[in-house]
């Protein structure tokens, strides 16, 4: 009796396939703010709302707020001269600590200085919109939710933005396979040929590197070209080239007229 | 075995308020103004628009995703499908956030080729979009002037890696290829020889009435829309915000060399305009300064990290070691330390950004791509209500976005 091998569901992502037992992978450190003015920012903000954490990593200040003060908090940022969110997304933590981490990339263009504000949202938690304050937020929140399926508080439109609306699942989670799940290997077929033909079509191949030397509607193997969808050969197909029945634009053209150009102008 | 009646447009799942007489317009996806797939829809109150909604994602491939899947180098050619117009500027973004998060810092030749390629890059995508959006507009000629030129640099660049469009000339730690031989000569000529070209493209342009009148006083972006849509390159300097991340935040040699970071006053289209003209001018004192640091640069190509780069070809058929390094980072992968970076680099389309969070495993936990042109079209719906339909394409145009990278 054989079992089929158990794969885990909550990270289909690629893994390393050897990782060394002894293996220790550094941190970043993290280090107390040094630059006097992102110090006085962080403050400024730990005036009003609750600062978890402040630190640097490679010069890059990163202030952890709760979920709740994200609104509070770029209010404040913005007062002060943070006029633009750069960017905005959510990373995955649901199979480590059940939830997500969202961070918003702020910068100062007067002072010439970057903050970014993380919070930890529990899986279910929603976060409230800041397209109030910053309207990029609006394009970028729906993003998220796309990705991950984050839902934002007061958004005017949370919808799918990079995906048709009638998509299910969220791709970019842990869980999501690379080459898509089972709605959508059959998408496209419901689609253009309705749920009916199925059997007929079968699900879509979305593996990129996918070859199948019998299917001749969708692959030709080089000197061994056939009709469309005509049954594959092994002969070899002799292949003619269109300089070979010579046509006027190619017969007329004598290396003796040819110009060939040394230098570029 | 098609059913036509499945297709259905996708308005039709939209709903509109019927009450008044507005007309709903369906712009794109497959206009040859829009640069690529973007749907537009505006709602019409006669030849003024009321509402648009740019519609995207119809070139999505999961860009994010893959990088999730991929070791650090097998990620960096798929970069350059984001702004196919200029790649190399892609690869750079992404090596410089890799190269934050690993601490390298690649060798002196090395940031020379890379200025020298990214400058290249921004000629190529100014030109295209000069040539692009003046076709836009209706000014033929001046497509093909433009065309032939960015030929040039196209030329330039086949030389130095072998690919006109997709380059992957830049790597993480450094370049592949030092320069071949009489490459700088042939840049020095073409960059001598190009200030006359950009002068004509002036000629042609500047005093033109049509010109004047498609694009004088259209598309008025205001400081605060620019800012709180993210607006970032020649779009912000075109509200007249003097924020260059080559100037306030200098990466690679940009703190040595000479260069004026062009604004306008007049926030329209025309004042963008001419932000990019002026843009060409910079870009040839750059590659001038660089052309000379060239010479006398050690010959070292890739920065020494043997924990994470490989050693150059010659050390790895000599030294046995180098030789297992290389094998372990092509087959498993760099492993970088835990942590996370976000590093913002001046591509010739705006702020290109790259977020990586890195759990210490060879495959990247998050890595967030913030493309310029996401928040440039985003704008669109915050912008175009007021304008007249004839005044889109110009609008689209001087926007400057490429859909490879929006849609990522």
């Amino acid at each position: 009796m054989s079992f089929r091998k158990y794969t885990p569901k909550n990270d289909v992502q690629k893994k390393s396939y050897y990782t060394d037992r002894f293996l220790v992978v550094p941190e970043i450190p993290k280090l107390e703010i040094t630059d006097a003015l992102l110090k006085l920012h962080v403050e400024t903000i730990g005036a009003s709302v609750e600062v978890l954490d402040a630190h640097t990593q490679r010069d890059q200040v990163i202030v952890y707020v709760n979920h709740t003060d994200i609104v509070a908090t770029l209010t404040i940022l913005k007062s002060i001269g943070y006029t633009t969110l750069t960017e905005m997304s959510a990373i995955d933590w649901l199979e480590k600590r059940d939830g997500f981490e969202v961070f918003y990339q702020l910068v100062n263009m007067g002072l010439s200085r970057r903050i970014r504000i993380k919070c930890f949202l529990k899986n279910g938690q929603v976060v409230d919109s800041v397209e109030k304050l910053y309207r990029s937020a609006d394009w970028s929140e729906r993003e998220m939710f796309d990705m991950f399926g984050i839902k934002v508080n007061n958004h005017p439109s949370l919808k799918r933005i990079l995906l048709p609306e009638d998509w299910q699942g969220h791709p970019l989670l842990k869980t999501y396979p690379l080459h898509g799940d089972e709605f959508a290997s059959w998408y496209e077929v419901d689609l253009i040929y309705g749920k009916e033909y199925r059997d007929v079509i079968g699900p879509e191949q979305r593996d990129a590197a996918y070859v199948n030397e019998e299917d001749t509607r969708n692959f030709s193997r080089l000197g061994h070209e056939v009709e469309f969808c005509e049954m594959p050969t092994k002969d070899d197909v002799p292949i003619e080239y269109q300089e070979q029945k010579q046509p006027f634009l190619i017969r007329d053209m004598k290396p003796e007229n040819q110009k060939n150009i040394d230098d570029r102008r | 075995m098609q059913q036509a009646n499945r297709l259905k447009p996708y308005y039709e799942n939209l709903s509109f308020d019927r009450e008044d007489d507005r007309m709903i317009i369906n712009f794109g996806p497959n206009h040859p103004s829009a640069h690529g797939l973007l749907n537009l829809i505006l709602e019409m109150e006669g030849e003024q628009i009321k509402k648009a909604t740019p519609n995207v994602g119809f070139l999505h491939r999961g860009m994010e995703k893959m990088a999730e899947n991929m070791i650090y180098n097998e990620f960096l050619p798929t970069t350059d499908r984001m702004d196919y117009v200029a790649a190399s500027s892609n690869n750079y973004a992404f090596a410089l956030a890799v190269e934050k998060l690993i601490d390298v810092e690649p060798p002196r030749r090395a940031q020379v080729i890379r200025m020298l390629l990214l400058e290249l890059n921004r000629m190529i995508s100014h030109l295209f979009w000069l040539a692009t959006h003046a076709l836009d507009i209706g000014a033929m000629s001046i497509f093909l002037y433009a065309f032939r030129e960015r030929e040039y640099c196209l030329d330039l660049i086949e030389d130095y890696c072998g690919a006109r469009l997709t380059h992957s000339a830049i790597r993480i730690g450094g370049v592949p290829l030092d320069l071949p031989d009489g490459w700088l000569e042939n840049l020095q000529k073409f960059m001598d020889h190009l200030p006359k070209e950009i002068e004509m493209y002036e000629r042609l342009l500047d005093t033109n009435r049509i010109w004047r009148m498609r694009l004088e006083n259209v598309g008025y972006l205001s400081q605060e829309m620019a800012t709180s849509w993210g607006a970032t390159g020649v779009m912000l300097r075109g509200s007249n915000i003097k924020w260059d991340i080559r100037k306030n935040e200098p990466y690679e040699l940009y703190d040595e060399v000479d260069f004026d970071v062009p604004v306008t006053e007049t926030c329209d289209s025309y004042g963008r305009y001419k932000c990019y003209m002026e843009e060409f001018r910079q870009i040839i004192r750059i590659v001038n300064q660089v052309i000379k640091m060239y010479d006398g640069t050690e010959p070292q190509l890739i920065a020494n990290a043997p924990q994470y780069l490989s050693a150059h070809k010659e050390d790895m058929m000599t030294q046995n070691y180098s030789l297992m390094q290389h094998f372990v980072l092509v087959t498993q992968g760099m492993r970088p330390p835990k942590g996370e970076v976000y590093v913002g680099t001046e591509s010739p389309k705006g702020e290109l950004g790259f977020y990586i969070y890195s759990d210490g495993e060879p495959y990247a936990h998050r890595l967030k791509v913030r493309a310029p042109s996401f928040f440039h079209t985003g704008l669109l719906q915050d912008w175009l209500p007021g304008c007249y339909l004839a005044d889109v394409v110009t609008i689209i145009g001087s926007s400057n976005t490429v859909f490879g990278e929006v849609d990522r």
